[in-house]
């Protein structure tokens, strides 16, 4: 990769942030530059940002999970009432036509959600708020395995993530860790301690379901490879036992179904008392454990740096980490102060979300151009073709999230996926393409190779003058 | 591109796009090494949960006509006697004459009791017993990397779709015939340009270039006959196994009507296979089509099924012992049901997979046992391949 350019521009940053550059703080920790935003002056200025206002949610706002659970409730009613209660058939079809409008209600809602997201993107001045709660999400992967839940994500990320990115970690830990979407997705609200009353009723056929507490060392706090045994998850599983959910997916603590007796993870004891204090303890415990501390310096370091990060950044952020009791904004000052967050080659790929929404970023897509959009346009141009890219837009595969190694997504599939996309959507979006000359310099800037100036003067149309700067390394690594 | 055409005919078309070739781990020399066996595997994952029920009918079984008053549509096809086919799978009936298509009854995965889809389908593509074991890569990726000489093109992932069965640490080629690169030859000259500087994104446009030109042999038409053409080329040539997904199997309501439909594509996936595999290919196949689980034996008040538990696996292709039935039959009696609602699984859908690689590839037994699917007990051989 080039990476000289870089030297250049950086020589314009603040004489405080050693080798900080505006154009590469826009690159590296948001989704690019945009033609009509200036991007932050200096690293104080991103931290205050992120530490200021959610403007973006406030401006594009999402709804709450709650307007999920009120609509299965309404959607079981009349699920409910179609099989079994209709005395005609023509009810019966009445009452099903008005499951399936609801249904379809929030499958629309969940497409105006999308625009939602993008515009935040698009519009922000505070585009590493945007990429951490991406990253956060990522961590915390968690889906609604069906109906309505299935549309859930956002509803999720905006309660449980979002407003924790610049908090402490123990808190979004806890909040993700208790929230029904998670509860669900990770089995926690079908575990039932074996010694509970419920457990002990006659007939019963529940029982403890490890899911969640290994799910919890393994990928959200400890990380696979620390020092946890089986019986730390299986003691984990007990401790957890209790958090669930009622029938219309609201958060409940079940003391009847929680496993009596104190349980031991890593060595440590929680009192027997059946509640949530034990177990907020030991989600403190979690947070803090060196193991974590490594463990999110290490995603944070490949996330934002490298597939493969020095053990200087990491164990930088590591003792921040630790030394700040887990408070995130110590721990992004730690990593946008280290240098390497500068010196590093931008080798990093964006996966396809982020690359649509660093294309859509640098075509500084309007607000009442999404609000236009049919639910089919917004699937034709923007979720087929993620899902062509190989990143079905809230339909993570696994709780491990998605795949972060950059082999993974330059694929000759997306690659094909992603020059289509820039060679065609652009066009269909806008009624007045940027020229690929001013396009070249606004949003570009330093990173123009002459192979990549050449081709964009060289383009048939303007469309594909405007393709190839899209899908040009510059716009697909950061 | 025509079939006909060589290896090195087609090195020269891609020299179209320049030097990236080279960084292509498609076109590279080891690429052209022997495959490690020469049969053919098509493992198509119907999502949904398919009615094995009303795909292959117990018309026999006393039990069946009062517990599906209204999804006896007429027409079904008889097969031995005892069990008769869905009648939009009467295309089909051409290879289960010749015994190239046959079916195991009343099997599933290890999966009980919740019946949800997505977990069903986690534990369908993992092979393992059960969730959150911490596998984290598909049952099929697992037998590859267990085989020597496995290349980056010996097997396949396609579609839209994600397929975990196909993921893990062996190499697989992935490619989604939608993906077809629709732009002229003067901007593919000048995107490669852009990306030359940068050697991987450079050699995955060179890889897609080859891909999309092979793909054009689908000449479109619908998604799955696009994949079954795609899938086919690949498979004449040196793929020894290929796996896609199907979807539409989800019947609440309505099933005389949905079920026809996702039938219908599932046949013309099979007879798109057969016919762009040639004749020869198509005698060295085996096709393995699986579900997550069955659906209820009874039908329900909206006039479809809902999730159950036993269910269907469909055989086709000329390697495989068709015209038969195979299983071990449980009846549909309301005390032979499974928590009396669904059709109790007799066998356990991973043995039918492992015994068809078996046959396929020459893997051992307790490779399969131990690695592929850990944990299993394979049985005594049904004999399922010819």
């Amino acid at each position: 990769m080039k990476t000289g350019t870089y030297y250049l521009v950086r020589k314009a940053g603040s004489g405080d942030d050693m080798g900080f550059s505006p154009h590469l703080a826009e690159r590296r920790f948001g989704y690019g530059r945009s033609p009509s935003i200036a991007p932050p002056e200096n690293i104080a200025g991103m931290l205050g940002r992120l530490r200021g206002k959610d403007l973006m949610a406030e401006r594009f706002p999402v709804p709450g999970f709650r307007q999920l659970q009120d609509g299965h409730v309404v959607k079981a009613r009349f699920d409910a009432f179609a099989r079994k209660k209709a005395t005609t058939p023509e009810q019966a079809a009445e009452a099903r036509e008005k499951s399936d409008e609801i249904e379809q209600r929030f499958r629309h809602q969940q497409l105006e959600t999308f625009a939602q997201q993008q515009l935040r993107r698009i519009h922000s001045k505070d585009n590493f708020r945007e990429r951490l709660v991406d990253f956060w999400s990522d961590h915390f992967t968690a889906q609604g395995k069906s109906g309505l839940l299935k549309l859930a994500i956002p509803a999720y990320v905006e309660e449980a993530v979002r407003p924790h990115v610049s908090g402490r970690f123990v808190d979004m830990l806890s909040a993700c860790i208790t929230h029904p979407v998670m509860l669900e997705y990770l089995d926690q609200s079908t575990s039932v301690g074996p010694n509970s009353k419920r457990g002990r009723r006659k007939g019963n056929r529940r029982g403890l379901n490890e899911n969640l507490a290994r799910e919890l060392l393994e990928l959200h706090t400890l990380g696979v490879g620390a020092a946890y045994s089986q019986t730390d998850v299986r003691q984990m599983a007990e401790l957890l036992t209790g958090l669930t959910r009622t029938r219309d997916y609201s958060f409940v603590f079940r003391k009847g179904w929680a496993e009596p007796g104190a349980e031991t993870v890593l060595g440590k004891t929680y009192s027997d008392q059946p509640g949530m204090q034990p177990i907020r303890n030991a989600l403190s415990d979690l947070a803090m454990h060196p193991s974590t501390a490594r463990h999110l310096a290490g995603k944070l370091a490949v996330h934002f740096i490298s597939d493969t990060p020095t053990e200087r950044t990491i164990g930088r952020l590591t003792r921040t980490y630790l030394d700040s009791d887990g408070d995130l904004m110590a721990v992004y000052e730690a990593l946008l102060n280290d240098p390497a967050a500068w010196d590093s080659p931008p080798t990093n790929i964006r996966p396809p979300l982020e690359y649509m929404s660093t294309a859509l970023r640098a075509l500084a897509v309007p607000p009442d151009r999404f609000a236009a959009l049919t639910p089919k346009e917004t699937l034709r141009w923007f979720l087929r073709p993620l899902k062509i890219m190989g990143q079905d837009w809230d339909r993570v595969s696994g709780p491990d999230g998605w795949p972060e190694t950059d082999a993974a997504w330059v694929t000759p599939q997306g690659v094909a996926a992603r020059l289509d996309w820039a060679m065609n959507v652009p066009a269909r979006l806008l009624d007045d393409l940027p020229d690929p000359q001013q396009m070249l310099q606004d949003i570009v800037g330093p990173d123009a190779t002459d192979a990549l100036k050449f081709a964009a003067s060289a383009a048939e149309t303007q469309a594909v003058g405007v393709g190839l700067i899209l899908i040009s390394p510059a716009l697909q690594r950061r | 591109m025509k079939d006909g055409l060589s290896r090195r005919q087609l090195l020269v078309r891609a020299g179209v796009i320049g030097c990236s070739v080279a960084a292509s781990p498609l076109i590279t020399p080891m690429s052209f090494a022997q495959a490690p066996w020469d049969r053919r595997l098509v493992v198509i994952i119907l999502r949904g949960g398919m009615d094995g029920l009303d795909v292959v009918r117990p018309v026999g079984d006393p039990a069946y006509a009062p517990l599906r008053p209204g999804l006896r549509t007429e027409g079904a096809q008889d097969l031995d006697g005892y069990f008769a086919l869905h009648p939009a799978l009467a295309g089909l009936m051409p290879l289960w004459s010749k015994g190239e298509l046959g079916f195991v009854h009343a099997v599933s995965t290890p999966y009980r009791d919740k019946r949800s889809h997505f977990d069903g389908q986690d534990l369908l593509e993992a092979g393992t017993v059960d969730l959150g074991q911490g596998a984290r890569d598909g049952w099929l990726n697992r037998l590859l990397q267990e085989v020597p000489g496995v290349e980056r093109d010996t097997a396949y992932a396609i579609g839209t779709t994600p397929l975990p069965v196909l993921d893990g640490s062996a190499p697989v080629a992935k490619w989604a015939p939608e993906a077809n690169l629709k732009i002229s030859p003067q901007t593919m000259r000048l995107a490669e340009r852009v990306m030359e500087e940068d050697p991987a994104l450079h050699a995955a446009l060179a890889e897609a270039a080859l891909l999309a030109e092979n793909g054009r042999d689908g000449k479109g038409g619908r998604a799955h006959r696009q994949i079954a053409s795609y899938a086919a080329g690949r498979l004449r040539q040196d793929a020894r196994i290929a796996a896609f997904s199907l979807g539409g199997w989800d019947t609440h309501r309505a099933q005389d009507r949905v079920l026809p439909r996702s039938l219908a594509t599932l046949q013309e996936a099979i007879l798109t296979l057969r016919d762009g595999l040639g004749a020869d290919v198509w005698g060295k196949t085996a096709i393995l089509a699986m579900t997550e689980f069955g659906r209820t034996a009874r039908e329900n008040g909206a006039g479809g099924t809902d999730h159950g538990t036993g269910g269907l696996a469909i055989l086709a292709g000329g390697a495989v012992r068709g015209g038969r039935v195979n299983g071990d039959w449980p009846g549909l009696a309301e005390s032979a049901l499974y928590q009396r609602r669904d059709l109790m699984p007799t066998r356990d859908v991973r043995a039918v997979a492992a015994w068809v690689m078996r046959g396929i590839t020459g893997v051992n037994r307790d490779v399969l046992e131990n690695k592929v699917f850990p944990g299993l007990h394979m049985g005594s051989d049904p004999g399922l391949l010819a």
